[in-house]
């Protein structure tokens, strides 16, 4: 687990908090960096039932077994990766304590634990025209029909490879994407979905915005 | 393009995968009992056929398995998509 003085996120140079907006009026897209969201890969057999047990003992979410999907809410999910791999999410600085309370609770059991919290970054895309702007990278079928709430997938997205995440049919997706690309991806979006009114806000306000939706 | 069925995740993109190679192709041995000519056909050659021929693919942008793939050379169709260590599929017409 890195320091958390010496952390910085790979877009801190564009300085997306100085541009965020309190409210992002009419864009057709609103988009945010999550720092440091907690990051576990994990991996283990499914048709170990020692290890799905205890797993989402640790968890308390399930692993999915099917391909593409997520389990999980919030702050804790559980994206399938592949069929014996994982990403589990967690809180900004909760890393450490969930990679112990996993290699503890999976003694004994073939599994791997690694933290891959530096690793990705992810972007944090909202609004009646996000499917859009990522559909002009992508190659996946994103209609609702093919790609909805809480569905996963390692994919490509222009040129960089990414998870995508989607969290809500507003809709809501995070883009989980490689440090060294993250500067590339974020501004191929802000390019992509400037034609739909772009709007960036700070964390705490796309989650007062999510919430504000959802009462509506 | 392709559109391949990775065996896992769904129909993806050919951009996603990565090419093996010819599929099926096991290791002689004992080693000290096999003959130069044997070890460099291992090696070595490979099928080039015109029609169907099995080959490897590594979903590498996705679930990062590898796993078969029946491909017709001639129309690029993918005929069959099928697990490591499955024996191919019996009725491959292009
Ligand atoms: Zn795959």
């Amino acid at each position: 687990m890195a320091e958390i003085v010496l952390r910085q996120s790979p877009l801190d140079h564009l300085s997306l908090d100085a541009r965020a907006v309190a409210e992002p009026g009419p864009a057709g897209v609103v988009a945010g960096e999550r720092r440091f969201v907690a990051k576990v890969n994990l991996r283990g057999d499914p048709a170990d039932e020692a290890f799905v047990k205890v797993a989402k003992g640790a968890l308390k979410v399930f692993l999915p077994t099917t391909p593409n999907t997520v389990d999980g809410k919030r702050d804790r999910y559980a994206l399938w990766l592949g069929p014996d791999e994982w990403l589990v999410i967690g809180a900004p600085g909760t890393e450490g304590r969930l990679v112990a309370d996993l290699r503890k609770a999976l003694d004994g059991i073939v599994a791997a634990v690694t933290d891959v919290t530096e690793g990705r970054t992810v972007i944090r895309l909202s609004g009646v025209h996000a499917r859009e702007t990522l559909a002009k990278g992508c190659g996946l079928d994103l209609h609702p029909r093919a790609f909805g709430r809480g569905r996963c997938a390692q994919t490509r997205l222009g040129k960089a490879n990414v998870i995508l995440h989607q969290l809500d049919d507003a809709p809501t997706f995070d883009v989980y994407v490689e440090r060294s690309f993250a500067d590339y991806l974020w501004r191929w979006i802000e390019d992509g979905a400037s034609e739909y009114g772009f709007a960036i806000v700070a964390e705490p306000i796309m989650a007062a915005l999510k919430a504000r939706r959802a009462t509506r | 393009m392709l559109l391949i069925a990775c065996p896992f995740c769904g129909p993806r993109d050919e951009t996603e995968f990565r090419c093996g190679g010819e599929s099926h192709i096991a290791r002689p041995g004992p080693a000290e009992t096999v003959s130069d000519e044997r070890w460099g056909d291992y090696l070595f050659n490979r099928a080039n056929p015109k029609g169907v021929h099995l080959e490897r693919w590594l979903h590498g942008h996705g679930c990062g398995q590898w796993f078969n793939v029946a491909r017709d050379t001639v129309s690029h169709r993918v005929l069959a998509v099928y697990r490591m260590g499955d024996p191919p599929p019996k009725d491959l017409t292009p």
